[in-house]
């Protein structure tokens, strides 16, 4: 059965573009764009791999991801971090906050399916 | 045999030999300025012999035929006390140059606050103290003359005439050597030298009077060893509790005895000299009573029973028939005891001027009368007749006591009275927590207990104390029986006063200075003392006249500071007619002076400064500067310190508001750059991530033309981004150039709507188009730029199904105003102050398509063109007043 990749991203043209790349390579991708309702998201259908966007509206990807940390179920999900801000301290709070990996935007596209692959074990 | 007469013409030409002596030093001195030899260490511990009275000359071989070896404690004290001089000498030296002390009693007054009552004090105890012991000296002279009469067969001398008329020479004699002059320092060079003379006259009497009886009778050094241990003196049983009381009591004198407080520390011209005292004087002492044992044991073996031991020195010589010996021995007691009355005068007659004559002048003079020059007049004619009186006094003393007692006994009685100063002069010197109260106490229970148990039954018996009260004790209180204090018997009467007296005197000393908390001056001073080896040695001499206005200087640039001082100064010489700025110290300056000072220092301490640096009363020049000193440094720590954390608090001040400036900035900075960059890279993201999938092939055409033109929408999302960015920075810096013109806002309006476009697609604009024919002058563009934004963001965010915007223009005033509101449901209360901000886009990023820096610009605009726009709140949806003035500013 192929592994289930959740996206937690509020950018449409950039949803499409994982979700390509992601399915062409046999992964099952959910998506879902709201923050406040994301953790709730994961809590009911928890993925295979987490890719989770910082700047969401309604919540921040560092909350969503401090939530899920706390929780048992999720406690040690892969979550990969993504960010446009590309800053140093950013990066240093997912680290801190227990995100997998983190990835700063732009990326390529072999970048990603690779970390993918990693992550959720191929 | 000399006759009589010769005896008396010797000692006259003696006495004149000694003034000859003491002039031609005092002569030198004041010609060389400082001639070496006056001031060698040699001359120094030579002076010191002043210890060696008659008493010693004399009562020593009494002594010894008496009490065997116990005379050798009054020895014993003093090198004790020389030897460890490091211990308490120098410290007191060093207090006694460095404060000017001028005496005992000035000493302890001085460390206690300057209190006159212990001045008082002290000098009464020490003019009590000391009186037997001049009285002593009195009786040794006469005793000395009436062994010369009798030896002569001559009829029986009246022997308190004698004493009468050589108590009135010595005064005379005191008189004219030791008060010629006032000399501030209270240094006696001339007399120094006469003592350093008569010390060689005393030991060279008793070394050749030694020798004679050792090798000249004797017959040579072991056969008078053989004698000493046959005679009574070897098998004298010493008393171990006497031995010790008397070489503490002997120390403690050593000490306090007003005149070796005068040639030890007051006439000492340098500290060094010390150090070859300490051995030279116990060498000296040794010297002295090397024969006296020999001299003692030859007296008891050669003279008839009864004969008078104390007189021993003169009577072997006399027996033997050495007259020309006889009349050395005579000159040598001679030398001792009128050394030791000079300077115990002096020395008394100092306290006594300073301590009691002067502070009863200035209190009986009226207040507020100007000070006069007859101070130093004053001072001389008080120390005068203390001189006299004082000899008087032991002239009555000699004549109470009956003159029958062994010279020893009197003599102890001095000691036991002088060494009452004792605890409160090492207190003073070494405890800073030593206080006037104490010393009071402790001075006046030792005073008391020795007037008691000593002095008074000293008298005689019956004399001042009845016999029914030695024995009884007064109204027949047994426990307070002079000699047998709280029922304590049987205890040998020195011992006995000594034990009391310096029990209660120590004991109410300490629990006085514990219970009291020292005055500011008593502090100020125990500093000084205790720690004056901390203290720069500096000892400049206090000068009359042309340096007094120099020392006013100095003290009043310590208070005022030095311009101010030195301009008052200056101003008071030219008022005299002076260039410079030492002006004749005039009374008139003197008060204008104080004024002046008062300011800094405040009324009564100025007063009592100037008073004392213009009396002539013997304070010292460093106390006051000490006390100006410290006030000034106080009052300037704590100026700076007041500044300093006024200085502090600015700068603390200061450096919160930068931090906070700057974190605030660094935040915003941080934000703006994190947004850019979000902005920017968000676009990129899709770009590269498209246009790889492209290039990997293996898409449909329609998926290819899709992402194709999603990456032609980013790309022009990014180049729109860096537009307002770009506009944005020109509009924030005001580099932009405004185009005026003169235009209806109608025209602006249409030309808005046009450009607005696809973005203001589905959107119903309603206009009110009559009333937009309102003429503005203003840059029409840049208007246009503004009105497309709120066009756009209406088509943007407009949340109704069917959305409209209503645009209403119209005056009000001076001003034009225009309305742009939506049928939407508007923003949030809380959001609207936000939305004016850069990047503070509301709603998520998909309906925006902008990077949230529309209104920002607006807002810019608005600015430059002089007007503002606003979110206009309760108008049902998103409402934006756009407001011009009528007549653009300035002009133009």
């Amino acid at each position: 059965m192929a592994k289930r990749v959740l996206l937690i991203e509020d950018e449409p043209n950039i949803i499409e573009a994982i979700s390509f790349i992601l399915t062409r390579d046999g992964w099952t991708v959910h998506t879902h764009s709201d923050g406040e309702t994301a953790a709730e998201r994961v809590r009911a259908h928890p993925p295979d791999l987490l890719i989770l966007d910082v700047m969401l509206p309604g919540r921040s990807g560092f909350d969503i991801l401090r939530d899920l940390r706390a929780g048992e179920g999720t406690a040690a999900l892969p979550v990969m971090m993504l960010t446009a801000r590309g800053q140093t301290k950013d990066r240093e709070m997912a680290m801190r906050l227990g995100a997998t990996h983190f990835m700063t935007k732009p990326f390529s596209n072999a970048e990603i399916l690779a970390h993918v692959r990693d992550l959720a074990g191929g | 045999m000399p006759p009589f007469n010769a005896l008396v013409a010797a000692a006259i030409a003696y006495v004149a030999f000694l003034f000859a002596v003491a002039f031609a030093a005092e002569r030198r001195a004041a010609r060389a300025g400082r001639s070496a030899w006056l001031r060698s260490p040699l001359v120094y511990t030579l002076s010191l012999s002043i210890y060696c009275t008659a008493w010693t000359f004399y009562g020593a071989v009494g002594y010894a035929a008496r009490s065997g070896l116990e005379y050798l404690t009054i020895y014993l004290g003093p090198t004790i006390v020389m030897t460890g001089w490091w211990l308490i000498l120098r410290k007191l030296v060093r207090v006694g140059r460095s404060q000017r002390i001028t005496s005992v009693a000035d000493l302890i007054s001085s460390r206690f606050g300057k209190s006159t009552p212990l001045g008082v004090l002290v000098t009464l105890l020490a003019v009590v103290g000391v009186t037997p012991y001049i009285a002593l000296q009195l009786q040794s002279i006469t005793l000395s003359f009436a062994v010369f009469a009798e030896n002569a067969g001559g009829e029986a001398m009246d022997l308190g005439g004698v004493a009468l008329w050589t108590a009135a020479g010595l005064a005379l004699f005191t008189v004219l050597f030791g008060t010629r002059n006032l000399d501030a320092n209270e240094r006696h060079h001339g007399i120094v030298m006469a003592i350093a003379v008569e010390a060689v006259v005393k030991l060279g009497a008793l070394m050749a009077l030694g020798i004679f009886v050792v090798w000249g009778i004797g017959g040579g050094l072991g056969a008078t060893l053989e004698a000493i241990d046959a005679s009574p003196i070897a098998e004298w049983q010493q008393d171990h509790g006497r031995w010790i009381g008397l070489t503490f009591l002997s120390a403690a004198a050593f000490l306090t005895l007003p005149r070796m407080f005068q040639v030890l520390v007051v006439e000492n011209a340098d500290e060094r000299h010390l150090a070859t005292a300490s051995w030279a004087f116990p060498a000296y002492l040794a010297a002295m009573s090397l024969f006296t044992v020999p001299i003692a044991v030859t007296g008891l073996a050669m003279l008839p029973e009864g004969s008078n031991p104390d007189m021993f020195v003169l009577t072997v010589p006399l027996a033997e028939q050495q007259y020309g010996l006889a009349t050395l021995s005579f000159l040598g007691g001679f030398s001792s005891a009128t050394s030791m009355v000079i300077v115990a005068t002096i020395a008394l007659s100092t306290m006594v001027s300073n301590h009691i004559a002067l502070p009863l002048w200035l209190s009986l003079r009226r207040p507020g009368a100007t000070v006069s020059g007859d101070v130093r007049a004053l001072v001389l004619v008080a120390r005068r007749l203390a001189i006299a009186g004082l000899l008087a006094l032991g002239y009555l003393y000699y004549r109470l006591s009956g003159g029958g007692e062994a010279l020893a006994a009197i003599g102890l009685i001095s000691f036991a009275g002088v060494a009452q100063v004792l605890p409160v002069m090492i207190g003073g010197l070494f405890w800073r927590g030593a206080t006037k109260v104490g010393a009071g106490a402790g001075l006046t229970a030792g005073f008391a207990l020795w007037l008691w148990t000593l002095f008074l039954p000293g008298l005689g018996t019956d004399a001042a104390i009845p016999l029914s009260v030695m024995e009884q004790g007064p109204f027949g209180l047994g426990w307070l029986r002079p000699q047998a204090l709280f029922g304590i018997e049987g205890i040998d009467p020195i011992l006995h006063c000594t034990l009391w007296s310096m029990l209660f005197n120590t004991g109410l000393f300490i629990l006085g200075s514990l219970l009291t908390f020292p005055q500011p001056v008593e502090r100020l001073q125990g500093a000084q003392f205790v720690n004056v080896f901390e203290h720069a040695a500096g000892a400049t001499t206090w000068r009359q006249s042309a340096a007094q206005a120099e020392d006013l200087l100095i003290m009043a640039q310590r208070i005022v500071g030095a311009a101010e001082a030195q301009a008052i100064f200056q101003g008071a010489a030219a008022a005299q007619g002076k260039a410079g700025y030492l002006p004749d110290v005039t009374p008139e300056f003197i008060q204008a002076l104080e004024r002046e000072l008062s300011g800094s220092v405040g009324a009564a301490t100025a007063h009592a400064m100037m008073g004392q640096m213009t009396e002539g009363v013997s304070v010292s020049v460093e106390d006051l500067m000490a006390v100006a000193d410290e006030a000034a440094q106080i009052m300037e720590y704590s100026a700076r310190l007041e500044a300093k954390s006024d200085e502090l608090e600015r700068t603390a001040r200061a450096l919160r508001d930068a931090n906070a400036k700057l974190t605030s900035l660094s935040a915003q900075k941080d934000a703006f750059l994190g947004q850019i960059s979000h902005e920017l890279r968000t676009p990129m993201t899709s770009i590269r991530s498209f246009s790889e999938i492209l290039r990997e092939g293996g898409v449909g055409p329609e998926v290819q033309s899709r992402y194709a033109a999603i990456i032609s929408e980013e790309a022009e999302r990014l180049t729109r981004l860096l537009d307002d960015l770009l506009d944005l920075s020109v509009l924030e810096n005001g580099q932009v150039v405004l185009n005026r013109a003169e235009a209806p806002l109608r025209r602006t309006i249409e030309r808005a709507l046009g450009a607005a476009g696809s973005r203001a697609e589905g959107l119903r604009i309603l206009r009110r188009p009559g009333e937009e024919d309102i003429r503005v002058m203003t840059d029409h563009d840049r208007l246009a730029q503004v009105f497309i934004n709120l066009i756009a963001n209406a088509g943007k965010y407009c949340d109704s199904a069917r959305p409209e915007l209503r645009i209403e223009a119209r005056r009000a005033g001076e001003a034009v105003l225009i309305d742009f509101i939506d049928n939407g449901t508007g923003i949030a209360p809380e959001h609207a102050g936000l939305i004016f901000e850069k990047f503070s886009r509301l709603s998520d990023h998909a309906r925006a398509g902008g990077a949230g820096l529309g209104l920002a610009i607006c807002r810019e605009i608005m600015e430059r063109l002089g007007g503002q726009i606003a979110y206009l709140p309760g108008q049902g949806g998103a409402a934006f007043r756009v407001t011009l003035p009528a007549r653009p500013l300035g002009g133009a």
